[in-house]
């Protein structure tokens, strides 16, 4: 093949006749153009995203304390370690626990609220930023207003005895037969919020003509709900359960505020495990990130495959378009 | 189940207006269950925050002795004594810093990968995309140790500019997924329009295609202002573990040490908790449209 046939097949358009060279030159703009747009926002998502996440990788294979050389190569003790660590391993329950959780029971609620909700009311605005408000305020501070109510002379106990159920009274994120469960209560007050607001948005998107067909068809009210409302809203709960997936494996601000994986470990999570065992050994914290990576990346994955092949969050295997 | 008659009737009555909700779905028998459900979902929602707000006004005293009662009589000291306190103000201040130059940071670099992604073409631009979306994956929680310690290396631990920057970095695959879509919606005529009246695609970007996108970058701004607002994990590894003055702590940070400091002060606590709810919460009330349209925006792509 000549070059010049492969000149003309390289042009794309057989648009104006344009100099080599100043096509050239046009070439050139644009990938300075390029390169000016995109390589700040490159370099500085690389080098604080990605690089830390693949030093994470390397920093996991050595016994080091973050401050010496790393030059005590280990292979992977520190994943053996705590692949038999049964603190860690209660750790990796405890968020399966939580995700399962969230699922079986956020969901649901969150969906039947939003579909008694989903209708005209009086106050409709102020109910609605009413029960957005635990998703506003920062993890860390409901955690600490929830530890004060919590306590054992806190506003909840005081409240069961006020109201003659002193019985029950107890203390909440203490006792470690309940203490997951009560975390598990604090976050679906922190986030069904979001999730009503979410299944909201997406109801907002069924045609009214589907209801008004179905009425006519004499269907009822929970058979219209049951076969149209739910399939149509099926991409907003597959969302949002990826997003309640990933926020359930990556717990932290709020176990780390209020209990501290306590007590007796009943609480820990991942993440919180490998604060307290990481911070002074990085090397070994730095195996329990990726474990939590993998362990992220494969059930997000696992996830996409079955559940949301059908929907956009393609966004991270199919690209744009 | 029972509503099923007057839907039959709905169907009938034809002269009610097109654009009201079909009348089944507002029956009145269903309406008080409705109410009745939304004010448990308020009170259950909104009553720990009251509960805290005004234990505040009562001293640690009175708390201490009936934990559950109403202020009798009323303490302001609690409230005056943070509010006049230089650790709340810091907080507050750097908080504020933070947030704003997170914001700043992902706003302009987004928008200009965002840009390019969208309304180039060459080959990679697939591949960038990728990359970045593919940061939805990489969490905060996983690189947090290596990064303090990268930031350290770098002379960047415990400074602001070393807890913004991270944060940017972390703001950006949201903002760009948002932001690509936004973009190309913007119609190919108007950038010709613009290229034969002789404007170059930087200035097409200027003076065109920056201020369409206002809401989208409204949006984005917003999302991460109070990702950066609400942050913990890193503002404890870069600002308490990179030996920062107290002061300068942001709230969430300063919250959790002045807890644990006067914790025999439950008062005290319960006032400085609820002060540093009420700016993300007057935040909120401000930007709320935007707030709940932008998460909920964000997650359907």
């Amino acid at each position: 093949m000549t070059t010049h046939t492969s000149a003309v097949i390289a042009a794309p358009a057989p648009a104006a006749p344009a100099a080599p060279r100043r096509r050239a030159r046009r070439d050139g703009r644009k990938w300075l153009e390029i390169g000016l747009f995109v390589g700040p926002a490159l370099i500085v998502f690389v080098t604080f995203v990605i690089l830390p996440v693949a030093l994470a990788a390397v920093y996991s294979l050595f016994n080091w304390n973050g401050l010496t050389p790393l030059e005590r190569f280990v292979g992977l003790d520190n994943y053996v370690r705590a692949l038999t660590d049964p603190i860690f391993l209660g750790a990796i329950r405890n968020n399966f626990t939580i995700l399962i959780a969230s699922i079986l029971i956020q969901g649901p609620l969150a969906i039947a609220i939003a579909l008694l909700l989903n209708r005209k009311l009086r106050g409709r605005t102020i109910i609605r930023a009413a029960i957005f408000v635990p998703y506003v305020l920062a993890e860390v501070i409901a955690g600490l207003a929830w530890k004060l109510l919590l306590s054992p002379r806190g506003g909840v106990n005081a409240l069961l005895e006020a109201v003659g159920l002193g019985a029950f009274a107890q203390p909440w994120l203490a006792n470690p037969d309940i203490a997951l469960w009560v975390m598990f209560g604090i976050l679906t007050w922190k986030y069904l919020g979001f999730a009503i607001l979410l299944m909201l948005a997406g109801l907002q998107g069924v045609p009214e003509e589907l209801h008004e067909a179905a009425a006519i068809d004499g269907a009822t009210w929970w058979q219209t709900q049951w076969h149209i409302t739910l399939p149509l809203l099926g991409p907003t709960i597959r969302i949002w359960a990826f997003l309640s997936i990933i926020g359930s494996l990556q717990l932290f601000d709020m176990v780390w505020v209020t209990t501290r994986g306590g007590p007796v470990g009943a609480t820990n999570t991942m993440a919180v495990y490998m604060l307290q065992y990481g911070q002074g050994a990085p090397g070994y914290g730095s195996a329990i990130a990726v474990i939590l990576f993998v362990i992220s990346l494969v059930v997000a994955l696992l996830y996409q495959r079955f559940a949301m092949r059908r929907d956009l969050v393609g966004a991270i295997t199919s690209g744009v378009r | 189940m029972s509503v099923t008659p007057i839907v039959i009737d709905e169907a009938s009555a034809v002269d009610a207006p097109p654009a009201d909700l079909p009348r089944w779905r507002r029956s009145w028998m269903a309406q008080p269950l409705v109410y009745f459900v939304a004010i448990v979902a308020v009170l259950i929602s909104v009553g720990p925050v009251v509960f805290v707000w005004i234990s505040g006004f009562r001293s640690t005293a009175d708390l201490n002795a009936n934990p559950a009662g109403m202020p009798d009589p009323w303490y302001f000291q609690n409230y005056v004594t943070v509010l006049t306190s230089a650790r709340f103000w810091g907080s507050v201040f750097s908080s504020s810093l933070v947030g704003v130059g997170t914001t700043l940071g992902a706003i302009v670099l987004g928008v200009m990968a965002a840009y390019v992604i969208a309304r180039y073409t060459f080959p990679g631009r697939q591949g960038l995309y990728v990359l970045f979306a593919a940061g939805l994956m990489f969490p905060v929680t996983v690189a947090a140790l290596p990064l303090s310690i990268l930031l350290r290396d770098l002379g960047l631990h415990g400074t602001f500019i070393g807890l913004i920057i991270p944060q940017v970095a972390f703001a950006l695959p949201t903002t760009v997924i948002i932001l690509v879509p936004f973009l190309r919606a913007i119609p190919n005529e108007l950038e010709e329009a613009a290229a034969i009246d002789g404007t170059t695609r930087i200035g097409f970007f200027w003076r065109i295609l920056l201020p369409l996108s206002m809401p989208g970058l409204v949006t984005v701004g917003v999302l991460a202002f109070i990702g950066s607002w609400n942050a913990y994990l890193l503002p404890l590894l870069i600002m308490a573990a990179g030996g920062m003055p107290q002061e300068l702590w942001t709230l969430p940070l300063g919250v959790q040490q002045f807890s644990t400091q006067y914790s025999a002060d439950t008062g005290a606590v319960m006032a400085y908790t609820s002060l540093a709810m009420l700016p993300a919460l007057a935040f909120f009330l401000i930007a709320e449209k935007r707030i709940v349209g932008g998460l909920t925006g964000a997650v359907k792509g």
